[in-house]
């Protein structure tokens, strides 16, 4: 016998139970009536308490010493990181068999990308992993950089200051996750904490890019435009206060009895498991395997900086907690070393045929195209004006061919596969997301455990659903 | 599977690899004008006879450069012990920007992928991934994977591309090889309808399961609805007039 | 829904309508119901620097049955769209809708196959916040304004009244293409 109760949400029930006569108890299971297996009673619940399944249960006792629960977790719960849906099997309080129901963000990004300019696709992977957008712009540009092969052109100072804005980035994603998976834990002081220094970060992206989240600033051939006065001062202030605020949430949470209770030999999965898995991140350096690609196949010049990739060798949810907080702090040391390595000097690709024409500016109505280029394009020369429109609604063309580029991203390799067909937009640009490939593993690290692991294996891989799903 | 899968009888004994010869590239479609749209009218530019034929690069000219040679000796040498002539099995060695893909017959490509994953001189551990693209106006190998690989252990990259035609979707699955692929084969055939044999439960992952067709190939339009503004209509991106 | 309905038109129930708006507006309990890149930015206004409790709406429930307010942060998917029925379902009345976010809104940038274009195809919105995403300033402002309106909401025959006012309304409206004028 097995009972089948849909936890009143994200189950395309059509029958509602009405509140006021209780919760309504199916025998027999609505969706393949007459296809139950011999011998099996399917009860199905929808919306109420777990009173009249005991009673149900307690009165066909001894039919069958075989009772399993079927509860459908999400894709709206407030437990799963988003909108992922968990079809978990229970025996009592012991999972025994989760399956993830995924693509309810699903977005079509990839196809969308196909009927803009190259420069247009970096709006739309922004939008992907939305706690993570500078890596979704980054490893886009570096892709279409590769096709068009002006990889050596990109000047130092656009490089500089992508892995200044990704290791920034670093922080508040790793913010974000210790703050939901605080949350989802029970632990609301963890997610305060997490959301006060990640909007920190943000008031930095806001003052670069001019917005929060989904920047759009990573450009192929460069970034859009130069820091703005003040940026380096703010990002030196930022780094003396965060080491103390980090304090906090480590003071919080390190030694913690009930967290490292919630979290310690929780979600486990050795070095054979995550290579089997293809998983990367900090899931995989919690096996205590350091591999980082910024340090074995570093871009954007990693390899001139000085920073230690974190380990740990626990393999479980804690080792990835103090992972993300040890890589918290070399992404400081990071942004610091990219600070000094700033020298004056251009931010996009000298080739004129594939930068961006204007260089933004502060007018009079807020940001927009420099007055100056306005200027020469309206009223000093008409080639210019040919070159910018040229630029702008046709946009350059990309040799064909295809490349794949990977990019440590904080929760794994992030690959971005472009495909282009020598024209002016993308052929096809396909993501490999580290949180899709990641989240294979839930079953395997938490069948067997406590339904409440569950929850903190999902957080421990920290999953994006638009990201995900794209 | 049109081909079967077992090894072709080893001909060329002890001897040493033969490289590929080097090909023609090879032409992905021939373009013609320079605006268009679905549904909208011809080039009505005057640069409607312009012709563009799109080449992806053939076989690379040995030597590739960097550990790529060793990487193909070893496989080579790898598969010539099993038996497999590496001819039969690799249709061509490309190497673009600085990447090596070796493209795959179908029939061999879990073999390749198993050589590849166990040799102790080649060791690519990680799998990234399946990533399909379609080239509708290429006939006899419209649908195209490409799975990258990694070598934590060397260091290196690999990719392997694997072709199948239109009418004949099929492709064997590398859940044996690499279990990490089980989502990406899955979204591979959602948005592209290729049939991965041998994978445990080819279902759809990110459209909902009674979806009509397979949203992400050429032939599937984008779906989007015109937008409205006063006194005029922007029609959906695809309909557009735009550049080729 | 309750005896307030029941109320005959003009002083008394004006007071009520007074009453019960402001009971309802100071007591908002918005459902978590994040999407995608907004839920990240509604988390943010529900955290300290922004501290959406200032507004009586710190509880976030989890459970429909126990929310009055939807806020969909986010694009809203084919797949989704039945969950989102579903639960806009089983949320009680009174319940307002506020449609975070262009995409929500109408679809946004992601014109294409998979995104609903708009969540006022699946339920009704009562207020539609721009911005991809909105701040959590704008959020805030949108729940005020949305507080304003749940302060004026009429109730029983004024309801009526209100509804049908809005129906002849629609039926005059010029369709979009048909107007003339400014593109705004």
């Amino acid at each position: 016998m097995s009972v089948d109760v849909a936890q009143t949400v994200g189950d395309d029930r059509s029958e509602q139970p009405d509140p006021a006569s209780g919760p309504t108890v199916l025998v027999g299971d609505p969706y393949a009536a007459g296809s139950d297996p011999a011998g099996e009673q399917v009860f199905t619940l929808a919306g109420g308490d777990w009173d009249e399944i005991a009673r149900e249960l307690s009165r066909n006792e001894g039919d069958s010493p075989e009772e399993r629960i079927v509860v459908n977790m999400g894709p709206q719960h407030p437990s799963t990181h988003g909108v992922l849906r968990l079809v978990v099997e229970t025996e009592g309080e012991t999972v025994t068999e989760v399956r993830c129901g995924i693509g309810f963000l699903h977005t079509g990004i990839e196809k969308n990308l196909e009927f803009r300019n190259w420069t247009q696709g970096v709006t739309f992977v922004t939008r992907m992993d939305y706690t993570t957008p500078f890596y979704q712009e980054v490893a886009y540009c570096l892709a279409v950089e590769k096709l068009l092969g002006v990889e050596d052109q990109i000047p130092k100072r656009a490089s500089v200051i992508r892995v200044l804005l990704m290791e920034l980035n670093r922080i508040a994603s790793h913010m974000v996750c210790i703050a939901t998976g605080g949350m989802e834990m029970g632990a609301l002081s963890a997610m305060i904490f997490g959301f006060r220094e990640r909007e920190q970060v943000l008031d930095i992206f806001e003052m670069v890019t001019g917005l929060r989240m989904n920047h759009a600033f990573v450009r192929p051939g460069g970034v859009a435009q130069d820091l703005p006065p003040g940026a380096v001062d703010k990002i030196r202030e930022f780094l003396t206060y965060m080491p103390t605020r980090m304090k906090d949430i480590e003071a919080l949470c390190n030694e913690n009895p009930i967290f490292k209770g919630r979290t310690e030999n929780v979600g486990y999965l050795d070095l054979t498991g995550c290579m089997a898995l293809g998983m990367t991140g900090p899931v995989l350096r919690a096996t205590g395997l350091p591999h980082d690609l910024r340090k074995s196949q570093p871009y954007c010049g990693y390899e001139d900086y000085d920073f230690d990739v974190v380990t740990w060798d626990s393999c479980d949810a804690y080792g990835r907690y103090r992972i993300r907080m040890d890589e918290v702090r070399q992404s400081l040391k990071i942004v610091a070393q990219c600070l000094d390595k700033l020298e004056p000097g251009p931010v996009m690709i000298e080739d004129k045929k594939i930068a961006w024409p204007a260089q933004l500016a502060l007018g009079g109505d807020g940001m927009g195209n420099s007055l100056d280029h306005i200027r020469h394009i309206m009223g000093e020369s008409m080639e210019a004006l040919i070159h910018h429109f040229k630029l702008v609604t046709e946009g350059f063309r990309v040799p064909p061919g295809q490349v794949y580029v990977g990019i440590e991203s904080p929760k794994g390799e992030l690959g971005c596969h472009a495909v282009s067909d020598g024209g002016t937009r993308p052929y096809r640009v396909h993501f490999r997301d580290p949180s899709f490939n990641n989240l294979q593993a839930v079953a395997v690290m938490s069948e067997g455990g406590m339904l409440a692991d569950l929850i903190v294996a999902v957080a421990s891989i920290d999953p994006v659903m638009g990201g995900v799903d794209r | 599977m049109s081909e079967g899968n077992l090894p072709e009888p080893n001909g060329n004994g002890n001897e040493l690899p033969q490289p590929l010869a080097v090909q023609a590239a090879e032409i992905v479609a021939v373009r013609h004008g320079m605006f268009g749209g679905s549904g909208t009218g011809g080039d009505t530019s005057g640069y409607g006879r312009l012709v563009r034929v799109i080449e992806f690069p053939g076989q690379s000219p040995r030597p590739y450069g960097g550990y790529f040679d060793e990487v193909e000796n070893e496989l080579f040498g790898a598969l010539d012990e099993q038996g497999l002539a590496p001819e039969t099995a690799i249709e061509k060695v490309v190497v673009y920007r600085d990447q090596l893909a070796f493209h795959v017959r179908r029939a061999h490509l879990a073999q390749v992928a198993k050589t590849l994953r166990d040799d102790p001189a080649l060791r690519f551990e990680l799998c990234l991934g399946v990533s399909g693209v379609h080239f509708p106006e290429e006939t006899g190998r419209e649908l195209q994977i490409l799975v990258p690989l990694l070598s934590i252990s060397h260091n290196r990259r690999v990719q392997l591309v694997a072709t199948c035609p239109d009418e004949d979707p099929h492709l064997p699955s590398l859940t044996g090889v690499y279990p990490a692929v089980d989502w990406h084969e899955r979204e591979t055939w959602d948005m592209f309808g290729i049939i991965f044999d041998g994978h445990p439960a080819l279902t759809r992952i990110l459209m909902p399961d009674d979806w009509p067709g397979h949203p992400q190939r050429k032939d599937y339009p984008l779906g989007g609805i015109p937008v409205e503004f006063k006194g005029a209509q922007i029609p959906s991106p695809d309909q557009r007039r735009s550049y080729r | 829904m309750g005896i307030e309905e029941k109320v005959p038109s003009g002083f008394l129930l004006s007071t009520v309508e007074g009453l019960a708006g402001y009971m309802r507006k100071g007591s908002l309990w918005p459902a978590t119901f994040g999407l995608a890149c907004c839920a990240i930015e509604m988390m943010a206004t529900g955290a300290g620097r922004y501290d959406l409790a200032r507004f009586g709406m710190e509880v976030f429930r989890a459970s429909p049955r126990q929310a009055d307010l939807m806020i969909v942060a986010g694009r809203v998917s084919q797949k989704m769209a039945p969950v989102l029925r579903q639960i806009y379902d089983q949320m009680p009345n009174p319940k307002w809708v506020l449609s975070m976010g262009v995409c929500a809104s109408s679809g946004g940038m992601f014109n294409n196959y998979a995104i609903v274009q708009g969540v006022d195809h699946i339920v009704p919105v009562d207020i539609y916040l721009p911005g991809c995403p909105p701040r959590p300033e704008m959020l805030m402002d949108a729940i005020i304004k949305l507080h304003e309106e749940i302060q004026k909401m009429p109730l029983g025959v004024d309801r009526v009244q209100a509804a049908r006012a809005a129906e002849e309304a629609a039926l005059k409206a010029i369709p979009t293409i048909e107007m003339k004028g400014l593109l705004r």
